[in-house]
């Protein structure tokens, strides 16, 4: 793994003023929450909040149904909110823990409260403005017994060259059939470097689905989620989609402990290196029967890229179910012939594949994101021939 | 229409076409025998210029032009067709958006060629995730039903297809060919039946086809050799009583 020198970066010094008007930001930084997934116009949006650099800059409730503070409110307004800071992830799992547990500079506590069923998302965009910023962010999600949310988690910075690193610390809290849905969005830039360290559990009958998208050059990133299917019949789904074009490198994937009774999960990336580096992992541990586990790779090699898989199945108890299918390789060629005899010449027919691959649709995304995503992705396509 | 003049074709260095001479005329339409193995999904794929076959001998002309060098997606322009009998599927690319390429920049009704072929369902799944046999061949016609070649390759059209499904899929392939001219008060319908002249090369096992498309000729396509012209029909009698057996003797 590529380490970071985190002296390169100022992690204090950098508070941000509060905006009373998301619309009355720069132009250019909406677009690039916007490209991150956050609206600043806030339609159809249950909840907004907004860092930058050191500062919580934003935060706002719509809907009754929510609860969203900056991390440093919520630990003074409720005092339980503690055992729940660094419970999931361990703060001395490594030197990037170590550093958001010394010194946090804030992010968002979302409670979704019992039973409601939020018809909005919940956005969250953090943002890096400085160069050579370093942010340390801690989050922490709590969608209560019965509830139901989607929340849109951007990261970005504002300018495409710009030189950051980011940690971000997320802990989720999935309770008794209550469902989640967590977008994260990944908008960085070639000079970026990115440790997140999430854990996440879900009680019996929660549902946790996680989509991720990351079509931008990324410097180096790194971050291996962990989600512990803690009650019986809890149900999970990770979809990735990923693109690491020249001089990104990247190393991600999920891992799922199916802890109870019937639990199941399932694990989909779809992985592009475009002249980049992906390590594309996955890692589904069950240690009791019955449960039902299945982790599958889909890797595209273009412009000398590289895709290193490692799927791991890792079965404690007689009767569990897990399965996984990896495959890593150029664009198929009878997929080409396919579209060719239709009457497209070989680009067009690349092109109309790999569009197909970075496929969003299963995602259940808002509709001005998906209209972003599909002109970043039919940006990155036009960057790959 | 389609010439085909001495052609040889090799896989691997491997020889599996050994000097095919074939004519198929406008509107004519001609079926292709023969057991597993002797070339004759090669010979259509030879045609559509895709596969890793090398042609090492003769040519392939179409309406004058030789072809045989020409990528596949030429080919498709000028109006050369291919029903797939194993189409590879496609992830996150829709039924709808393959037929809407297949039509270029010709405006279609999907819906109502979807209709047709009995296919509605399919229009917003992944192409060919999951089809069925007949499926997958009635995905083929829409799809060739929306890019509307003058001559069309047909790879075994009734392998995989279940009886329900035969009668559709026979129809639409006769569709394809010869259109579906109604009598009207301007034209005769023999004036009809000859503005729109679709060529075909279609390949079949079991013969079901021509309970449904008017076939003008037959061969037998035996060890990369074409031989035995005649009426299909009457191939297929033949081929249902004696085997392939009588080929060799033809042959040598």
């Amino acid at each position: 793994m590529n380490d970071i020198d985190l002296s390169k970066y100022e992690f204090s010094g950098h508070g941000s003023e509060q905006i009373e008007d998301l619309n009355r930001m720069a132009d250019k930084e909406k677009q690039s929450m916007m490209m991150a997934g956050f609206d600043s116009s806030e339609k159809n949006r249950s909840a907004s909040f907004v860092l930058i650099d050191h500062d919580h800059a934003f935060c706002k409730s719509y809907d009754p149904g929510v609860e969203i503070l900056p991390l440093g409110l919520a630990l003074k307004i409720h005092e339980g909110l503690a055992d729940l800071q660094w419970n999931l992830v361990n703060p001395e799992k490594d030197e990037f823990t170590r550093l958001a547990a010394d010194h946090v500079h804030g992010g968002y506590v979302i409670r979704v409260k019992k039973g409601a069923r939020l018809t909005a998302p919940i956005q969250s965009c953090l943002m890096m403005h400085t160069e050579k910023v370093g942010q340390n962010v801690h989050n922490i999600v709590i969608v209560e017994e019965g509830a139901e949310a989607h929340i849109l988690s951007g990261c970005t910075t504002t300018l495409a060259d710009q030189k950051a690193a980011h940690i971000g610390i997320t802990e989720f809290y999935v309770e008794k059939n209550a469902s989640l849905t967590f977008t994260m969005v990944h908008n960085w830039g070639e000079q970026v470097e990115v440790r997140p360290r999430s854990v996440g559990q879900v009680e019996a009958g929660g549902v946790f689905l996680s989509n991720y998208i990351s079509l931008k050059p990324v410097k180096n990133l790194q971050m291996y989620p962990k989600i512990v299917m803690k009650g019986a019949g809890s149900v999970s789904r990770f979809n990735s989609v990923i693109v690491a074009t020249e001089g990104t490198y990247m190393d991600v994937g999920n891992r799922v402990i199916l802890d109870a009774v019937d639990t199941r999960t399932e694990i989909v990336s779809h992985a592009i290196a475009s002249g980049g580096t992906i390590v594309a992992r996955g890692h589904i541990q069950a240690n009791i029967s019955p449960t039902k586990g299945h982790l599958e790779c889909e890797g595209l090699l273009l412009n000398n890229g590289v895709i290193h898989a490692i799927p791991e199945l890792d079965g404690r108890a007689e009767g569990v179910e897990l399965s996984h299918e990896a495959a890593v390789g150029k664009i198929a060629k009878e997929e080409i012939e396919y579209l060719m005899i239709r009457g497209l010449d070989e680009e067009e027919a690349s092109s109309t594949i790999i569009r197909g691959f970075l496929n969003i649709d299963i995602m259940g995304l808002p509709p001005e994101l998906r209209a972003e995503l599909d002109d970043a992705i039919a940006e990155t396509e036009n960057s790959m021939f | 229409m389609l010439t085909i003049e001495n052609l040889h074709v090799s896989i691997n260095d491997t020889p599996i076409l050994k000097g095919i001479n074939l004519h198929i005329g406008e509107g004519e339409t001609v079926i292709l025998f023969g057991p597993n193995g002797s070339g004759k999904t090669t010979l259509l794929y030879t045609v559509m210029g895709i596969g890793n076959y090398e042609v090492t001998e003769g040519k392939i002309l179409f309406n004058g032009d030789d072809i045989t060098r020409i990528p596949a997606y030429e080919r498709a322009r000028k109006g050369i067709g291919m029903s797939m009998q194993r189409p590879p599927s496609i992830h996150g690319l829709k039924t709808r958006g393959l037929v809407e390429l297949c039509a270029g920049k010709e405006p279609i009704d999907i819906e109502s060629l979807a209709r047709k072929v009995n296919m509605e369902k399919f229009l917003d799944r992944d192409i060919n995730l999951g089809f069925s046999g007949g499926e997958i061949k009635r995905s083929e016609i829409l799809q060739l039903m929306a890019q509307r070649p003058n001559f069309v390759l047909f790879d075994e059209p009734e392998s995989g297809v279940d009886v329900e499904n035969i009668a559709l899929v026979g129809a639409m392939a006769k569709e394809l060919l010869e259109g579906s001219p109604e009598p009207n008060g301007k034209h005769s319908m023999h004036e009809l039946m000859h503005t729109r002249r679709t060529s075909g090369l279609v390949i079949t096992h079991t013969g079901y086809i021509l309970d449904y498309i008017a076939a003008d000729r037959g061969h037998v396509l035996y060890n990369g050799h074409l031989c035995c012209e005649d009426n299909p029909k009457r191939i297929l009698d033949h081929l249902q009583k004696y085997g392939y057996q009588e080929c060799i003797r033809c042959l040598t």
